[in-house]
């Protein structure tokens, strides 16, 4: 059913993929880091946060392209408000879902 | 005394199993919508869906295995897709790297464990739990399994016919997007977080305009972390983290 061409580069894939996220947790939990580095690891999670979210509401396509009218962003204004206000990812999660269902009937 | 090897810690199991699988919702309704999706597009290039099931399992990211399936249904060789889904995924390296710091002291063998599962939404909600505390790494690996067995089956059902599933119904594919919005409102802790988290969102749009593929995720955030290291080192934003 699977063909042998086609296994061999999904374990590739497998392996590539697997290998930057298995070196750092192997080596860097093990010692203790420079204070420098300690506070650039944590930045790190908002910074990709950040990096993933931006483009997703902004740009569209391909290639991609700005597109400051699409509901992304639209439902993201409000999903925002609510995260800040009820600090409760359940609650924000739903309430961004809903919305942007009810977004896309209409849009 | 590694951890995991007495009976007492054994018995911590069962809790953390149902800690991480309810804490997976988020992630495990966003890869139903995203799964089912690359499952329908991998099956309409020809894949058997113990084929996409295999991908999953072995690779376990999404945005490389659609690029992966493109790159094949146009004809491209083993070392074309091994490199691009390798610069894809490089991005997890900085995931892994964060996370480290709540693993120490854990045995190579889990951590190895721990690392198949990491991916951005597995990274974005584990780092928020460690972050309220009541978390450890039974949890996350629950949570990181939970989200896989998700994964896996989502594709492989798109594969066997989840085009007959509306797409877009619930508004299930903003499911990720909201979990992200609300994982970095908890991530911001003070003026300094929201200028990196500024920068780096700036940079990322930026930067996803001019390249093609997704290493602006990688180049944006590197940048404003170490951005973000240079400004607390000069003193910028001292006063108001004091106050925050």
């Amino acid at each position: 059913m699977i063909q042998t061409d086609y296994l061999l580069i999904v374990i590739g894939m497998g392996v590539v993929t697997y290998i930057p996220r298995w070196i750092p947790l192997l080596y860097l939990s093990r010692r203790g880091l420079p204070k420098w580095f300690a506070e650039w690891l944590d930045f790190i999670p908002a910074a990709i946060l950040s990096a993933l979210i931006f483009p997703l509401l902004v740009t569209t396509g391909e290639p991609r392209h700005l597109d400051l009218l699409q509901p992304e962003l639209f439902v993201a204004i409000p999903t925002l408000i609510v995260a800040v206000k009820t600090r409760s990812l359940a609650g924000t999660v739903i309430f961004g879902m809903i919305l942007y269902w009810i977004a896309g009937q209409y849009i | 005394m590694r951890p995991g090897d007495s009976q007492e810690k054994r018995n911590e199991w069962p809790r953390a199993i149902r800690n991480g699988m309810l804490e997976a919702w988020p992630i495990c309704l966003g890869y139903l919508a995203i799964g089912l999706a690359f499952g329908v597009i991998a099956q309409k290039a020809g894949l058997h869906p113990l084929e996409i099931g295999c991908m999953s399992l072995l690779v376990y990211a999404g945005s490389s295995q659609f690029i992966a399936v493109s790159m094949l249904s146009a004809g491209a060789g083993f070392f074309a897709i091994v490199i691009t889904t390798f610069i894809v995924n490089l991005r997890h390296l900085l995931m892994s790297s964060s996370l480290s710091r709540y693993f120490r002291d854990l045995g190579q063998g889990w951590l190895s464990a721990l690392a198949y599962g990491v991916t951005d939404e597995s990274f974005a909600l584990n780092t928020a739990n460690f972050r309220e505390g009541d978390w450890d790494w039974r949890r996350a690996l629950v949570l990181n399994q939970t989200s896989n067995l998700a994964w896996i089956g989502s594709t492989m059902a798109g594969g066997y016919g989840g085009q007959f599933i509306p797409a877009g119904a619930f508004g299930i594919d903003y499911a990720l997007v909201a979990m992200f919005i609300c994982l970095l409102i908890f991530q911001i802790r003070g003026a300094l977080y929201v200028v990196i988290a500024l920068i780096a969102g700036l940079a990322a749009v930026l930067l996803s305009l001019i390249i093609p593929g997704n290493a602006y995720i990688f180049i944006a955030s590197v940048t404003a972390a170490t951005l973000g290291v240079l400004l607390k080192r000069f003193g910028f934003f001292r006063k108001m983290e004091r106050g925050s």
